[in-house]
């Protein structure tokens, strides 16, 4: 029984916790590239680095508390900061919109001149945030480490395996749950939120309703702004913030929006959970976990390894592929173009 | 002096112009359909009206006051109602939904309106959580002129709101229109089905390559000959 047990925790612990918080932070960044797409009507390959960006001011603005003597142990001061980075992300996004998008907008174009934009911003702002910040990793956390530590869990429950919950991951969770649930009450129930989908959903008809382009485009920013800056500082708390990193959160970030369904806010929580969980399950090594459960001659010598973690972002990579081959408007039902 | 008038309406798309020196008008309380031959200009000289369309001569006129210039926007702050032809209904959204995105520009209460059109359109009210894409054609086309009606428009337009429904629905459909054209709204329609809608029509006018041709009461241009020959097949 405590073989299975044990199993049980070692699988909670290396692939449920993780999976959990990375799939929160990729339906962050999902969302935030599902909203541009359903409203601007373009894929913004500038997202990733926007994160980097949202994320940026929030530790510049974490250190500077932090040498004032800022504290709010157990949590990272970081939270305080937050907002200041929000702020400033969609200072960013507004401006960018004013400099470069609203220029394309006026002129009709197409949406693969507003996508080739997107790469173009996305140079300048990974540039901005490299030459600001450096390129290196930086740590910004504080606070308490750990709510569940392993020893304490092992010693808890007399189990051999250990369970550890990091409270930036549980924070990860808990502010994903409370900005998903905010965005969808805001997008069913208010009036803004109204407009947004209906623009979505048949710009025409809502522009003929009276819905004004502006106003949606503006919110859409707002939002997807605020969304990359949580999900950047997320991120960076619970692992470390690399402006590169970001860089490379772009293709499963993209892989969660088009497998739920683009321009689908509901799809793209679903798919940051099914890509997240795709990644962990595919690179986890079972070989301990089979060990507890299989009988000892059946134990495996190797590591039961589907694919190395180096390769994870085949798997986002493959997944979108076939997506896009048999689904092609994903669980959810988005466009297709 | 008509409600509405698009007087010596000239323009198009491009260089080359669709409409010529055609007029419509439409008064309170008054069905007027629009027949035609395809590529007469039918749909062109109510997007004309509606703004949708540069005019190159000519002019539109609303209750007196020229509106040639604003947008369709404004002409819907000022009274005129919309249904489009084809994507008239959000279809990601519930029935009570799209009609709410109907009243979006209106800021008082508009709950007495929206029992009016359930009271028109009972349907509705029984679907009112269902998502609009999961009803079928007729339904949505219920929906569509109700989302119009959310304005309380002086004047509903409808591009051919029977396109693609079976006849039963759309002997319904022109029930509620009429009842609509009893609450004293000014109705104009483009229609493809010719015979059915210049039956319940006060007038029609017949376009050909963007001209008037004939512009009578309705039942007049269904027993005048030529027009039965030329374009109602008989």
């Amino acid at each position: 029984m405590t073989d299975f047990l044990d199993a049980v925790v070692l699988l909670t612990n290396f692939v449920l916790v993780p999976g959990v918080t990375y799939g929160s932070q990729l339906a962050l960044g999902a969302l935030g590239v599902t909203l541009i797409y359903g409203i601007l009507r373009f894929a913004n390959f500038a997202h990733g680095d926007m994160m980097a960006f949202g994320a940026m001011v929030v530790i510049f603005m974490t250190w500077w508390l932090q040498s004032l003597g800022v504290s709010i142990a157990p949590l990272p001061v970081a939270l305080v900061a937050l907002p200041v980075g929000i702020v400033a992300a969609i200072a960013m996004s507004l401006a960018t919109d004013r400099l470069v998008y609203r220029f394309y907008r006026r002129s009709k174009a197409p949406s693969v001149i507003y996508i080739l934009t997107s790469i173009g911003v996305m140079f300048v702002m990974n540039g901005i945030v490299r030459f600001i910040i450096g390129p290196d990793d930086q740590r910004f956390t504080d606070g308490a480490r750990f709510i569940i530590t392993a020893r304490g869990f092992k010693e808890a429950t007399g189990l051999h395996e250990g369970l550890a919950i990091k409270l930036t991951q549980a924070l990860t969770v808990l502010i994903t749950l409370i900005v998903v649930v905010a965005l969808f009450r805001f997008l069913q129930k208010s009036r803004t939120g109204k407009a947004m989908r209906a623009y979505s959903d048949n710009e025409d008809l809502a522009l003929l309703s009276g819905v004004s382009p502006e106003r949606v485009v503006f919110f859409a920013w707002l939002i997807a702004a605020a969304l990359a800056t949580i999900a950047g500082s997320l991120y960076g708390l619970d692992k470390s913030f690399k402006p590169f990193t970001y860089f490379q959160l772009l293709l499963p970030i993209f892989a969660s929006a088009i497998v739920g369904g683009i321009g689908q806010p509901l799809g793209a929580v679903v798919g940051g959970f099914i890509i997240a969980f795709s990644e962990v399950t595919i690179t986890y090594a079972y070989k301990k976990f089979l060990r507890y459960l299989l009988p000892d001659s059946w134990a495996p010598e190797s590591l039961v390894q589907f694919l190395s973690t180096d390769y994870k972002f085949a798997i986002s990579f493959v997944i979108l592929v076939v997506v896009l081959l048999v689904r092609p408007t994903g669980i959810y039902g988005g466009r297709s173009s | 002096m008509s409600f509405l008038i698009g007087d010596n309406m000239t323009g198009g798309y491009g260089a080359a112009d669709i409409l010529h020196d055609c007029t419509i008008a439409v008064e309170l309380g008054e069905v007027v359909v629009i027949v035609g031959p395809n590529g007469a200009g039918k749909s062109t000289a109510m997007k004309a009206i509606f703004g949708m369309l540069d005019l190159r001569g000519g002019a539109v006129r609303l209750d007196g006051d020229d509106i040639t210039k604003l947008s369709p926007q404004e002409r819907v702050r000022r009274g005129m109602g919309f249904v489009p032809q084809t994507q008239n209904i959000f279809t990601s959204m519930t029935v009570r939904e799209n009609l709410e995105m109907g009243a979006y520009l209106r800021t008082d209460d508009y709950s007495d309106t929206m029992a009016q059109v359930f009271e028109l359109f009972p349907i509705l009210k029984e679907k009112s959580r269902q998502i609009a894409g999961e009803l079928s054609g007729g339904q949505r086309q219920q929906v569509a002129v109700a989302r119009a009606l959310m304005m309380e428009p002086r004047v509903l337009m409808l591009d051919e709101p029977t396109a693609g429904v079976s006849p039963i629905v759309m002997d319904e459909l022109f029930d509620r229109i009429l009842e609509v054209r009893d609450s004293g709204v000014a109705v104009l329609m483009v229609e493809q089905n010719a015979s059915q809608a210049l039956a319940i029509a006060d007038r029609g006018y017949v376009l050909v390559t963007g001209e008037n041709r004939f512009s009578d009461s309705g039942q007049a241009l269904l027993d005048d000959a030529e027009v039965r020959r030329s374009f109602l097949g008989g």
